[in-house]
C-alpha cells in the first residue's frame, strides 16, 4: 500500500497542475498515470490558451465569448473563474520558461480564434500544448514530485454508503504494468482524477489510443453524475485518414475552406456570413458534412482547407508543425496544395460533474480537465479554452485537495441538485448493469466499511479477483468489441443525430456489454500485460458510450454540438437545463439541474448565437 | 447474437429510482456463453481475419521480435511472422495494431498518440530507428510496399517484453541536467520576462524533442558507456543554455553540467542521433556549440 495526502490520478496538463498545486500548499503529492506524463494528449494540443492579457480585452469578454460560445449552457460561476483566473495561469507557465511564440516586442504572441472577440489565444507554434506539457512536468521534476509511471488506476476506493453524497473516496487500486502487481494507494486528502479525455468511444478522432474514459467511467460507477454527457465537439478540420488534428489556428491564420466546386462555402452558402471559417466548431463541422451529404465534398468524404495564400515565410514562422502534420499523415505539401479535412471527434464537453474547486459530490474525490465538467464549455467549447481549463481547475483542485481555503463553491453537485426526472426516455434496451445489483455491493467498488485502510483493501481484493477471472478463464477479445462500439457512436451519435440511429446505438452497446461479460485476457503473462489493459478499458469505453448516447437520446433540441434531426431549434423553454446521468448502482438515473446564468456582477441572457 | 438475453420491449413500466429504461423491471436475465459457444465465437473470428487477408489486394509481412520472460515459449527471443492487408496510408503502428487485435493479443509495443508528439514508439525499423506512427510502410521500399518489414526494440536498451523496453536510464539521463528553467529574477504577477523573437527561434528546435530515446539508441558513444549523457539530455541542457530568460550565471552553471566527465566531450561527432531524429532536431550541432560555449567560458575564466 502506498500512502500520500493527494493523489492525482493522470500525467497531462490538469493532473501536472493539480500535483505542482498541491504540492505548492505543503501536500505530499503523487501522480498515478498509465502512461509516464510527456506521453500524455495534452501534448497533441496545438492551438493555444485563451487569456485576457492585453490594453483592449478584459476577462469579462472572455467570459461572454465563452457563455455564448456554450450555447448558453455554462455556468457563470465556473467560466468566471475560468476567465479571471486564465492570466495568472497562462503567465505563470511563461515564468515557468514555457517558449511561446513571441512579438517584436518581445511578449507573448496572441491570435485570433474561432468564437473570440478579441486576438486573445495565446500559443507556441502549432504545438502549444506540448510545450505546456514539457514544462510542467520540468516543473514536477524541480519539485521532486513522486510520479508512479506505466501505473494503470482501474477502480477507486469509495465507501458504500446508499447515498452517493454521503460516501468518501479514500484512495484507488493500480495495475503496475510493468510488474504485473495490483496495488492500493490511499490518499488522506483526496483523489483528483486527471485522466482526459473519451474519443476512443468514436473510430474518428483526434484522440489518442488512451483516452479511454478511465476517469470518467470510474467516477459515474462510484456514484458521481456524469453532466452533459451528450455533448462532444467535432473538430472541423482533421486528417481523413488518421483523424491527426489540423490546428484552428490555420484558419486563425487566414485559412480557407473550399468545397469540392472551388466554393468558400462558409460564406457562399450562408453558414456564417460575418465570421466565415472562424465561426464556432460546431458551426463549421456541420456545414462541411452538409456539403459532403449535398454532393459538394471530394471524394464524398471531405473538404479543403487551403493555406497556401498566407506565404511560406508567415506559415513556417506560425504554423510549421502543420506542414509536417500534412505531410507525415496524409501525405500533402501545404505550401504547394489544399489539405484535406474532415470533421472528427475532438473532445467531450460532458464529464465528472465538478463544483468550481474540482470537487465531486463524493467527499475527497476530485476531477480536473477534459474528464470533467465544471461547465465552463456548455453544449460546445471554443478553441483555445480547454488548455486554460487544464490549468485554472487542476490547480484549483490542487490545492482545494490540500487543504486550501477557497471559498465556498457557488455550484451545486450530487443528485440533490436535482430539478426534474426523466421520466419518458424511450430506450430499446435497458442501459446499465447486466444484472441486477447485488444488494451486498451497493456501489462498484465500494466497501462495507468507514475504515480508509480497510476501504482500499477490500476494493484490492475486489480488484484482484476481477483480473484473476479474466486472466484465468476462457473467452472472447476485447478488440472486436471496441470496434463495434466505436462504429455505432461514429454511425449513430455524430455530428448529424437522430432519434432511431441514437436507438440503434444502445441496442449495440447492450450488446457490446453482453459480449464483454465473456471477454478474457488471453497474454498469460504478469509482465507489460496490454492485453489486460486494454481489456479494462473497453468496459470503460462501454460505460461511456452509454452516457453519451442516453443524452443524445433525452435531449431532444438542437444545442452547439447537439444536433438532432427531429429538434432543429434550441428550446430554452425545456431544455435550458443540464442532463445529469447517475450510475444509480447499476440502473441508471437520468434527471436535470439547473443552467447558473447568474454572474458576479450581470445575468447572462440567452441571446442568438449567430457569427 | 449468441448471447442469451431475453430482450422485453419498453412496457412503460417505472420504478421509485426513475432508473432509464423499463424494461429492468420485467426481469431481465443473462447468461454467460458456455466453452463451446467461446470457441465458436473465436473460431469465427480467427475465420474473418483469414478472410481480410485473402481478399486483400496486398499485403506485407511482418516480421517482429518476441519475448517475454515471463512466458515458457517466449523466454528464448524470437521472431514471429504476421501477415497484415496494406491499405493506402498504412503505417507500421497501423500494421502492428492490426496484427495484435486480429493474430495475436499478446503482442506488446508502447503508443499513444499517433501523431508523432507522444514519443512512445520509437522502434528499430528494417534497421533503423523510426517512430512507427510517423513510418508509412510504403516508404520502407524503393517502389511499391516491402516484401517484408522487420520490427525491432529500440538497440542499447533492455528490453521488457516483445518490442517495450526499459526506458529508466533515459529518464535518469535526461533528468540528470536540471532540465527545468531558472529564472533569476521572474517578475511578479502578470509581467512577462521579454523574449526576443531570434532567441526564442534559437531555441525552438531543441523544445521540440519528444523523449522517444531514438538518438540514445543510435549512438554509439551511449552504446559503450552507460554514463555518457547522450543527445537528448544534451539537447535539453541546450534548450535552457541558450535561452535568454535564464540569467549568465545559470548558463555557465548549464555549461559546468554538460561539459562534466559524461558530458558533450564524448561525443564523436557521428550524426547517428540527428539521422534518426523523428522530429528533426540537429543534435549533434547542438552538442557541438555547447562544446563551443564550454571553451569561450574557461577562456574567459583563465
Amino acid at each position: 500500500m502506498h500512502e500520500h495526502d493527494v493523489i492525482v490520478v493522470g500525467g497531462g496538463g490538469a493532473g501536472l497542475r493539480a500535483a505542482i498545486a498541491a504540492h505548492e500548499e505543503g501536500a505530499d503529492v503523487a501522480i498515478v498515470t498509465k502512461l509516464h506524463p510527456v506521453r500524455s494528449h495534452t501534448g497533441a494540443a496545438e492551438g493555444g490558451i485563451n487569456a485576457a492579457l492585453r490594453d483592449g480585452d478584459d476577462p469579462k469578454d472572455h467570459a461572454y465569448d465563452t457563455m455564448k460560445g456554450s450555447d448558453y449552457l455554462g455556468d457563470a460561476p465556473a467560466i468566471e473563474t475560468l476567465c479571471e483566473m486564465s492570466p495568472e495561469e497562462t503567465i505563470q507557465l511563461e515564468h515557468w520558461g514555457m517558449p511561446f511564440s513571441r512579438e517584436d516586442d518581445g511578449r507573448v504572441s496572441q491570435r485570433p480564434f474561432g468564437g473570440l472577440s478579441f486576438p486573445r489565444t495565446t500559443y507556441a507554434g502549432a504545438e502549444t500544448g506540448h510545450h505546456l506539457l514539457h514544462t510542467m512536468y520540468e516543473q514536477v521534476v524541480k519539485r521532486g514530485i513522486t510520479v508512479y509511471d506505466e501505473f494503470y488506476v482501474t477502480e477507486l476506493a469509495t465507501t458504500d454508503h446508499p447515498d452517493p453524497e454521503e460516501r468518501e473516496c479514500h484512495g484507488c487500486i493500480a495495475y503496475d504494468i510493468k510488474s504485473g502487481d495490483l496495488v492500493g494507494f490511499e490518499a488522506s486528502g483526496g483523489v483528483i482524477l486527471a485522466t482526459g479525455g473519451d474519443g476512443q468511444t468514436f473510430d474518428h478522432t483526434t484522440n489518442a489510443v488512451a483516452n479511454t474514459g478511465d476517469g470518467l467511467a470510474m467516477a459515474y460507477r462510484a456514484g458521481v453524475p456524469v453532466e452533459d454527457p451528450e455533448f462532444v465537439q467535432f473538430h472541423p478540420t482533421t486528417l481523413p485518414s488518421t483523424g491527426v488534428l489540423i490546428s484552428e489556428g490555420v484558419r486563425g491564420e487566414g485559412g480557407i475552406l473550399y468545397n469540392g466546386d472551388g466554393e468558400r462555402f462558409m460564406f457562399e452558402h450562408g453558414y456564417a456570413n460575418n465570421d466565415g471559417e472562424l465561426a464556432s466548431r460546431d458551426v463549421v463541422s456541420r456545414a462541411e458534412l452538409t456539403e459532403v451529404n449535398e454532393g459538394r465534398g471530394i471524394e464524398d468524404e471531405y473538404v479543403y482547407l487551403d493555406m497556401r495564400h498566407l506565404g511560406e515565410e508567415r506559415v513556417v514562422d506560425r504554423l510549421e508543425n502543420i506542414l509536417h502534420l500534412a505531410e507525415d499523415f496524409e501525405g500533402v505539401d501545404g505550401l504547394d496544395e489544399p489539405m484535406p479535412v474532415k470533421p472528427g471527434q475532438h473532445y467531450h464537453m460532458g464529464g465528472i460533474e465538478t463544483n468550481e474547486n474540482g470537487h465531486t459530490c463524493i467527499d475527497g474525490l476530485y476531477a480536473a480537465g477534459e474528464c470533467a465538467c465544471v461547465s465552463v464549455h456548455g453544449s460546445n467549447r471554443l478553441g483555445g479554452n480547454a488548455l486554460p481549463e487544464l490549468i485554472v481547475f487542476g490547480a484549483r483542485a490542487g490545492y482545494h485537495a490540500a487543504g486550501r481555503e477557497l471559498g465556498e463553491a457557488r455550484i451545486p453537485t450530487g443528485p440533490s441538485a436535482r430539478t426534474e426526472d426523466e421520466t419518458g426516455l424511450d430506450t430499446p434496451v435497458s442501459p446499465g448493469a447486466i444484472d441486477q445489483p447485488d444488494p451486498d455491493a451497493v456501489a462498484d467498488g465500494g466497501a462495507m466499511t468507514a475504515d480508509p485502510t480497510a476501504t482500499v483493501e477490500h476494493t484490492l481484493e475486489g480488484e484482484r479477483a476481477r483480473v484473476e477471472e479474466m486472466m484465468d478463464r476462457d473467452g472472447i477479445n476485447h478488440a472486436e468489441i471496441r470496434s463495434d462500439l466505436q462504429d455505432a457512436m461514429t454511425q449513430n451519435v455524430n455530428v448529424f443525430r437522430e432519434k432511431e440511429g441514437i436507438q440503434d446505438a444502445l441496442e449495440t452497446i447492450r450488446d457490446c456489454r453482453e459480449r464483454y461479460q465473456n471477454v478474457a485476457v488471453a497474454d498469460p503473462s504478469r509482465t507489460f500485460n496490454t492485453d489486460l489493459l486494454h481489456t479494462i478499458e473497453t468496459r470503460n469505453l462501454i460505460d461511456v458510450a452509454e452516457t453519451i448516447a442516453l443524452g443524445a437520446l433525452a435531449r431532444e433540441e438542437f444545442r452547439g454540438a447537439h444536433w438532432r434531426a427531429e429538434h432543429q431549434a434550441r428550446d430554452d423553454e425545456d431544455w435550458l437545463k443540464h442532463t445529469m446521468i447517475a450510475w444509480n448502482d447499476g440502473e441508471p438515473d437520468l434527471y436535470y439541474t439547473d443552467v447558473l446564468l447568474d454572474g458576479e456582477e450581470k445575468t447572462y441572457e440567452p441571446k442568438i448565437r449567430s457569427y | 447474437m449468441s448471447t442469451g438475453i431475453t430482450e422485453t420491449e419498453d412496457d412503460g413500466t417505472e420504478t421509485q429510482t426513475q432508473a432509464v429504461g423499463a424494461a429492468r423491471a420485467a426481469g431481465e436475465t443473462y447468461t454467460e456463453m458456455d466453452s463451446e459457444e467461446i470457441e465458436t465465437a473465436n473460431e469465427e473470428a480467427r475465420r474473418r481475419t483469414r478472410e481480410l487477408v485473402e481478399e486483400a489486394d496486398r499485403t506485407v509481412k511482418l516480421k517482429v521480435f518476441r519475448f517475454d520472460p515471463e512466458v515458457p515459449e517466449k523466454e528464448e527471443p524470437r521472431f514471429d511472422t504476421f501477415t497484415v492487408p496494406f491499405s493506402k496510408g498504412m503505417t507500421v503502428l497501423d500494421a502492428l495494431m492490426w496484427a495484435r487485435d486480429q493474430y495475436d493479443s499478446s503482442l506488446t509495443f508502447r503508443h499513444s498518440c499517433r501523431q508523432a508528439v507522444c514519443g512512445s514508439d520509437a522502434l528499430f525499423v528494417n534497421g533503423r530507428q523510426r517512430l512507427g506512427c510517423k513510418t508509412q510502410v510504403a516508404d520502407l521500399a524503393d517502389s511499391g510496399i516491402p516484401k517484408k518489414v522487420r520490427i525491432e526494440p529500440l538497440p542499447h536498451a533492455e528490453v521488457v517484453k516483445d518490442l517495450v523496453v526499459d526506458m529508466e536510464h533515459f529518464y535518469d539521463q535526461m533528468e540528470s541536467v536540471e532540465p527545468y528553467f531558472q529564472g533569476e529574477d521572474t517578475p511578479d504577477g502578470l509581467e512577462e520576462q521579454y523574449q526576443s523573437r531570434e532567441n526564442r527561434e534559437k531555441v525552438k528546435m531543441s523544445t521540440r524533442c519528444i523523449w522517444c530515446g531514438a538518438c540514445m539508441s543510435s549512438c554509439n558513444i551511449a552504446a559503450g558507456n552507460n554514463d555518457y549523457l547522450g543527445p537528448a539530455a544534451i539537447n535539453k541542457a541546450y534548450r535552457f543554455a541558450m535561452d535568454d530568460r535564464e540569467g549568465e550565471d545559470l548558463t555557465e552553471h548549464r555549461l559546468n553540467i554538460i561539459e562534466q566527465e559524461h558530458g558533450v566531450w564524448r561525443c564523436q561527432t557521428q550524426f547517428s542521433c540527428t539521422e534518426v531524429c523523428p522530429k528533426d532536431i540537429p543534435l549533434t550541432e547542438h552538442i557541438q556549440e555547447l562544446k563551443r560555449e564550454a571553451v569561450k567560458k574557461n577562456l574567459k575564466f583563465w
